[in-house]
């Protein structure tokens, strides 16, 4: 690759970065004239604090988005499912589940391929245990909803978010492979002779960046019209649900985090559609945990996954792993409501 | 040649075939598609991410909708 490529590769990303920032840091005022001066809107009614919003949060969310998937991409491109069996494979258990929870976040993951994935990890000497601290942590602790936090709430909650999942993933994997659960997979998973996989070839610079883009193109294609859907939802939530409204029903009350995880399971979404509604829902009053225990419920634990997962594990152990994550995400609810 | 798609049924699976279907005509060659849908057959490859295709039983692309122009770079 010689020099001058790379500095035109240089010049567009600092100018697109630059770009991306001046308009990010202008969004609230181009909101707020859009919302009064363009529409002459009237200053506190439903509506225009409704509007306001969504024309605010809209932009910036999907601004983030693309920004974030970008970023991810590339990071992504130094890791495979491939590479990260070999390095869990025969791994000790507690390590193992550490390790298998903190790859979940970065290897590249759709729950369409969570089956040959566990037969691939189960049939080549990685725990089973470990396998499901990686299957709990991949969708669980996404990328896209750390970094939505991280743009709309700040550094803390998305920590909080981060650690959390990381820690559900590696517990809930540790005590499943504690309870000796191997004859509750299915028997054919055994039987299934997995081959030696894929030679990767090293890629270059320009190859990553094609990922990053790539991603763009593919995961935000996909997920724009669910963000603008649930920054809809949180608009009006925010413009016409009473303030402090959600502290009656998803508050610091005994029998609201199991309410949320119990409501927030059946429900699929990703985590881009998600997040918005949790703003709102947080503005109105609602407590910290509670909402942080709905999101992990809708985000890493669903139905579809559920029948997926069905394929390769008997019921019995389907349910246990569910009961385990769930009861994790519990925990997690009532620890941050009652500290925050 | 014989160009297989591994996958169970997957929106992108679908796709895949589509552009492998396409990229064969653009390129005239007389080629066999075959489409691997039994898990315990795409697991005989090793592919842990569908969709992905192998071209004359070797793996040449994992978990990506390739294009119809990437295939036809492999192809050639």
């Amino acid at each position: 690759m010689n020099t001058s490529v790379w500095r035109k590769y240089l010049t567009w990303s600092v100018a697109g970065l630059a770009i991306w920032w001046l308009v990010y840091r202008s969004l609230a005022s181009i909101a707020a004239w859009f919302t009064y001066s363009l529409l002459r809107m009237a200053h506190g009614s439903h509506l225009s604090s409704a509007v306001e919003f969504f024309i605010y949060e809209a932009p910036k969310v999907l601004m983030l988005l693309i920004l974030v998937v970008f970023g991810v991409g590339i990071v992504r491109s130094f890791f495979t499912p491939e590479r990260t069996r070999r390095i869990l494979s025969g791994k000790r258990e507690f390590t193992g589940n550490v390790l298998a929870a903190l790859l979940g976040i970065v290897t590249p993951f759709c729950s369409c391929s969570a089956v040959p994935l566990f037969i691939g990890f189960i049939t080549t000497g990685v725990p089973l245990g470990v396998t499901l601290s990686f299957l709990i942590s991949a969708p669980m602790v996404n990328e896209i909803a750390l970094v939505l936090l991280f743009g709309l709430f700040g550094w803390k909650v998305a920590a909080i978010y981060l650690v959390t999942g990381v820690v559900i993933a590696i517990v809930s994997g540790w005590v499943i492979g504690r309870l000796r659960m191997e004859k509750h997979v299915e028997d054919w998973v055994y039987r299934t002779q997995t081959g030696n996989g894929v030679e990767e070839a090293e890629l270059d610079w320009p190859a990553r960046i094609r990922l990053g883009l790539d991603a763009v193109k593919d995961i935000v294609g996909r997920v724009w019209i669910y963000v603008l859907i649930g920054i809809g939802i949180g608009a009006g939530i925010h413009g016409y649900v009473p303030q402090n409204f959600m502290a009656s029903i998803m508050g610091k009350t005994w029998w609201s985090v199991p309410l949320a995880v119990l409501i927030g399971v059946p429900m699929y979404s990703n985590a881009a559609g998600i997040i918005p509604i949790v703003q709102a829902l947080l503005g109105k009053g609602a407590a910290l945990g509670t909402v942080l225990a709905f999101m992990m419920a809708v985000i890493g634990l669903s139905l579809p996954e559920a029948i997926i997962l069905r394929k390769v594990l008997k019921l019995r152990l389907l349910v246990i792993f569910f009961a385990v994550v769930a009861a994790g995400i519990m925990l997690v609810g009532y620890l941050f409501n009652l500290i925050m | 040649m014989k160009i297989q798609i591994l996958g169970t049924g997957c929106p992108k699976c679908k796709k895949l075939t589509q552009h492998a279907e396409e990229a064969v005509k653009a390129l005239g060659l007389s080629a066999e598609i075959e489409k691997v849908t039994q898990i315990s057959d795409i697991m005989k490859f090793g592919v842990m991410m569908t969709p992905a295709l192998a071209v004359d039983g070797t793996v040449k692309s994992v978990g990506k909708l390739l294009s119809v122009e990437e295939i036809k770079g492999l192809l050639k």
